[in-house]
């Protein structure tokens, strides 16, 4: 099929191609490359406020490279710090998300297909909405003086407040919170698809419903988590407005360090490089997640 | 078929819709109270929206944001469903391995890494071409394309795997050419997948942060970037109000969206039949 349709249209092939090809190589590889670049110049004062690595001056070429920046950032064990938690942060946040989405998605792919549609887009809604809004409903709540305390001293459960606003705790829910769709959307998708054939034949032979979950739902579902976990934790690392919003001053994350120095301390090579480990951190699961995406685009063919 | 349990599915799906709406609810109740501690409930007020309305930092920052948005859905599905053409009806080409991972790359990735690489891009463009002198609106529409373009790829490359071919081999063996097959056969067929990357794109772009943050100059101030400058200092009924009207609009489209799809598709199925 495809290759009738490619045959016909040999001269026009590499000029498709190339249109959203160049595009992307311009305003997404390029400006990796530029990254890594100025992550080797010195911060100085002017526009822009790096130095360049070549200069020509009286006929000689003259490489600079600074690499002060990556040694700083070994020794310097903020941003070490910074690197472990957001991961612990990341990995946590994933854990719950899939903790709870998981049997979220299992149970709306079980319901008949007019409720499923119905319960999809009651957990797609909040996703529409803004990000930014999401997070902000959540200091309301999570205040000293918020609702959840509200709720539990007027119960008589506690009688001084939690401290959750400003904490790590508020950065795990507001993380799970927000991305929760973005794992219930690809497991949803696995779970619906799924050939309830052969959970009947299980039962049939009499596995119990533990035993067939475990032996069949779940490894059918695998690529769905698989998907959905990364999905989650990869731009979870570099979250800065959660931990901004939610967290408290002590709350390091990688994507807030690299804010930082960017904004506050307009040290552009600094940000550069913290950006570039955190590139070289996110390459590993970067690469599965491609994989996964093509083992799916594959499935779908 | 094999029923779960149903009080275990009843409680399950409560607890996780609880959840995801509780937060919302409360935004909408609290933004018509008439005091300013948000939490604390002194009574019914509208004052809140009446500020609103009076508030031109917030509605001057609305309109760019709406102009951006439009900008950056009508681009993203011109370019997205390029890219996702070439996906799925290109087969291997040289360099598709790289292609795929630009592809998928800009949905996972941190929007940190992109807004400081785009701005650096930028940066260096206006060094050496004088272009773009200065950041405004349209390095961030630049920005939020380059969010919102895997996802329309990816939508639309999903939608023409599972079409069934035989329609645009036909009118090829007519001997239309593939241009006017393109325009005249595949988008009508795939003008459903257009219209979901087109709202993706325009949500993505109206409440984007981080990117716009990096992209923005003097002047061009987004409205999540005045939200997010306002409520880092804590809470603000004002913006209580403001995420209503936003729930108000997004719920509605979301309803009308649904509702139009679902009667598409029973159009679709009786003609089948």
């Amino acid at each position: 099929m495809t290759s009738l349709l490619t045959r016909l249209r040999p001269s026009g092939r590499s000029l498709v191609i190339a249109g959203p090809y160049l595009w992307l190589l311009l305003f997404f590889f390029v400006p990796f490359l530029l990254v890594l670049k100025i992550s080797f110049a010195d911060q100085q004062m002017g526009i822009p406020p790096y130095t360049a690595l070549i200069d020509i001056k009286d006929g000689v070429v003259n490489f600079t490279f600074y690499l002060t920046h990556y040694a700083f950032l070994m020794q310097d064990s903020l941003y070490f710090a910074a690197y472990l938690n957001s991961i612990k942060i990341a990995a946590i946040s994933t854990f719950f998300c899939l903790i709870i989405g998981y049997p979220t998605a299992y149970y709306i792919a079980r319901s008949s297909p007019a409720t499923r549609n119905l319960l999809m887009m009651g957990v797609m809604l909040p996703f529409w909405t803004s990000f930014l809004i999401r997070v902000y409903a959540w200091i309301g709540i999570l205040k000293n003086n918020g609702l959840l305390n509200s709720a539990l001293m007027s119960m008589g459960l506690i009688h001084t407040p939690f401290e959750l606003y400003h904490t790590n705790i508020a950065v795990y829910i507001g993380m799970v919170y927000s991305y929760l769709p973005f794992l219930i959307m690809p497991l949803y998708a696995h779970l619906v698809k799924m050939d309830m054939a052969l959970l009947e034949a299980a039962y049939d032979l009499g596995a119990k419903p533990w035993k067939a979950f475990v032996k069949i739902t779940l490894p059918l579902s695998k690529n769905g988590i698989i998907a959905g976990c990364l999905l989650v934790f990869i731009p979870a690392v570099g979250e800065y407005v959660i931990p901004e919003l939610l967290g408290g001053a002590n709350t390091l994350m990688i994507g807030r360090v690299m804010w930082d120095e960017f904004f506050s301390n307009t040290d552009w090579p600094m940000a550069s490089a913290v950006t570039c480990a955190m590139v070289l951190l996110l390459l590993v699961p970067m690469v599965l997640f491609q994989h996964f995406q093509n083992k799916q685009m594959d499935e779908t063919r | 078929m094999i029923k779960p349990n149903r009080g275990l599915q009843v409680t399950t799906l409560g607890i996780a819709f609880l959840f995801l709406y509780i937060p919302i609810i409360s935004l909408v109740v609290y933004s018509f109270n008439a005091s300013k501690l948000v939490t604390v409930w002194s009574g019914f007020s509208l004052k809140w929206y009446a500020a609103l309305w009076q508030d031109d930092e917030l509605i001057d920052a609305a309109v760019l944001s709406l102009k951006v948005a439009l900008m950056t859905a009508f681009s993203s599905v011109l370019i997205g469903t390029w890219a996702g053409f070439v996906l799925a009806r290109m087969g291997r080409f040289r360099g598709v391995t790289l292609f795929n991972g630009l592809i998928s790359a800009p949905l996972v990735i941190p929007e940190v890494i992109q807004g400081i690489s785009l701005l650096l891009l930028f940066v260096e463009m206006g060094n050496l071409l004088g272009w773009p002198g200065e950041r405004g609106i349209v390095t961030i529409w630049i920005g939020h394309v380059m969010l919102c373009v895997s996802f329309v790829a990816i939508i639309v490359q999903s939608r023409l795997r599972g079409m069934d071919p035989s329609l645009e081999e036909a009118a090829l063996d007519l001997g239309a050419i593939p241009l006017r097959v393109f325009f005249w056969i595949t988008l009508p067929l795939i003008s459903q997948a257009l219209i979901s990357g087109w709202l993706l794109s325009f949500t993505l772009s109206i409440d984007d942060v981080v990117t716009s943050a990096f992209l923005s100059g003097p002047g061009s101030t987004t409205l999540p970037l005045v939200v997010f400058s306002r409520v880092r200092l804590g809470l603000n009924p004002e913006m209580n109000a403001l995420a209503t009207l936003f729930i108000l609009v997004v719920t509605i489209g979301v309803l009308i969206a649904n509702h139009v799809m679902l009667s598409a598709e029973r159009k679709r199925t009786t003609l089948a039949v």
